[in-house]
């Protein structure tokens, strides 16, 4: 059941409203508010730690805040029955950071894997789909190969075609170009942009890579400390006055943001009889 | 300071045997749904079965064969060497079959399921899974299980087939007892009771197996080390349980 298509940006397809989170009383969010708005590609940045892939299992309802609203497709994740839960993910579509490509079926079965699972489609329909899907991300002749025979930027690219062979609303990037060649990364760069300007699917990014964002995001929102620290079209934080803005985007170990882990003094563990 | 480790360790304890009692009520439930996907069942039963077929066979060659060896030279002090095939017979079906069968069985294919299952967590495949709609239990963990407690029987079967004829290989071939004696000895002495005995054992041990290799393979540490660490726990708890429950049988069917 798909909704009436609409315009980019007019509403919000994704609603996160004053999240807080944690995890063994460790804190990851404290009033987190993030809004991606139909049809866009919305970068969400922060330092490793940051809980940039927390937030993408509250969005999928893997886990569950403890306060705060997380709204997919305008209702509260949390208040839906595990089947709920369920068609709000066929709606959706994910890329993980290392393709987590099923690895006792080929490539072929593995894009075909949703398809099969969710509808009765005739085999020649699949495989027609699924040949699309690869052909889409450059991959048709690898259909056959097993994931242990891929290149990681092979992996994640199967990955993408298994991700959108549902035609999802969403599709939600984990770390899409951590550990990339420069042409893999170029690649899955112009398919991210692709998939939101052929299809329409609106596109969470969630990433450390500042300036390969940059170039495809249309919104985007600095995360640390649990909450959002700037927000605003790459081309806007770059501009940003904030020192974290700064700090994260020059890629600085001085500044609001701490590099180190707290320690003891230095000068005094290395001089001193401290034993750690 | 002991003390509260002992408290500790006993919480654990109580908790991981919640956890897995929660498990297994939730791999019920899937295995029901799992039952609607055959092929899946099928392929599990050639993993967990099939590929544990040789070294079934071997090890139920050569425990015929020493139960051959053995019996000749316990019966023959009492001059009773005729009664090979009925001591061979009792014990492959009642204790040695589903037992060794058993253990074996948390060997090989235990173990596989186990850390198949952790790497796969690891991977996040699971979770992959899960973010489609497809839920890992009734397509990962439930056809495993079943395939498990399907191909356990028919190897504890196998077992003692292949036991027997050890037996007979010895007895018969190189001892000299007659062929003939062997087996209506064996046919006279072997009830339907004691066939039932072995079945329900081998059922018993491969659905108790199973479990504990899912839910290890489930519920590990997603890293290097806990898939190493679930794949050790589920061969000493398997073997363990394995003996500790072969007593309880053995004593309900007396």
């Amino acid at each position: 059941m798909q909704p009436a298509p609409s315009a980019p940006g007019d509403d919000a397809v994704v609603d996160v409203r004053d999240v807080h989170y944690a995890i063994d009383g460790r804190p990851i969010f404290a009033g987190l508010n993030i809004r991606v708005r139909r049809g866009l590609i919305t970068a969400v940045m922060g330092p490793s730690g940051t809980g940039k892939t927390t937030l993408l299992r509250l969005i999928t309802g893997q886990l569950f805040a403890d306060r705060g609203r997380v709204s997919v497709f305008g209702r509260d994740v949390a208040s839906l029955s595990s089947s709920e839960i369920y068609a709000v993910r066929k709606r959706t579509g994910m890329l993980f950071q290392n393709g987590a490509l099923l690895t006792d079926i080929d490539v072929f079965e593995n894009v075909a894997f949703p398809v099969r699972e969710h509808t009765d489609l005739p085999e020649s329909v699949i495989r027609k789909l699924v040949l699309t899907k690869l052909e889409a991300v450059g991959l048709r002749g690898a259909a056959r190969l097993m994931p242990g025979e891929l290149s990681g930027g092979m992996a994640r690219r199967v990955a993408l075609a298994r991700a959108i062979v549902m035609d999802p609303e969403v599709l939600l990037y984990d770390e899409p170009f951590v550990g990339l060649d420069p042409i893999s990364l170029g690649v899955i760069l112009r398919l991210i942009k692709q998939m939101n300007q052929a299809l329409g699917i609106t596109s969470i990014v969630v990433s450390h890579d500042v300036q390969e964002l940059a170039t495809i995001a249309d919104e985007s929102y600095l995360l640390s400390g649990g909450c959002v620290v700037a927000s605003g079209t790459p081309q806007q934080l770059a501009k940003s006055d904030s020192e974290t803005v700064h700090q994260f985007m020059t890629g600085s170990a001085e500044g609001p943001v701490k590099f180190h882990y707290p320690a003891p003094d230095y000068a005094g563990q290395l001089l001193g009889a401290d034993e750690g | 300071m002991s003390n509260r480790v002992r408290h500790g360790t006993l919480l654990e304890g109580v908790r991981k045997f919640g956890v897995t009692g929660i498990f297994f009520v939730r791999l019920l439930a899937a295995s029901v749904a799992a039952l609607a996907r055959p092929g899946l069942i099928v392929a599990q039963i050639f993993n967990a079965g099939g590929r544990s077929l040789i070294i079934i066979m071997l090890s139920g060659l050569f425990t015929g064969m020493v139960l051959g060896l053995l019996g000749q030279d316990v019966l023959q002090r009492f001059g009773a060497e005729t009664a090979l095939g009925q001591l061979a017979a009792l014990a492959l079906l009642k204790q040695l079959g589903p037992v060794l069968t058993a253990l074996l069985f948390a060997c090989r294919a235990g173990t596989a399921l186990t850390s198949e299952i952790g790497l796969m967590k690891a991977t996040d495949q699971l979770t992959a899974m899960e973010v489609m709609a497809v839920d890992p239990m009734s397509y990962v963990a439930a056809p495993r299980f079943l395939g498990g407690v399907i191909a356990m029987p028919l190897l504890a079967a196998i077992f003692n087939v292949i036991g027997l004829f050890g037996a007979h290989l010895i007895g018969v071939g190189l001892l000299g007892i007659d062929r003939g004696t062997f087996w209506s000895n064996t046919q006279s002495a072997v009830g339907l009771h004691d066939v039932t005995e072995g079945i329900v054992k081998s059922v018993v041990f491969g659905a108790v197996i199973s479990l504990i290799a899912v839910n290890e393979g489930y519920q590990c540490e997603p890293t290097a080390e806990g898939v190493g660490l679930a794949t050790t726990r589920t061969v000493v708890a398997s073997s363990v349980l394995t003996l500790l429950l072969d007593y309880v049988l053995t004593a309900a069917f007396m």
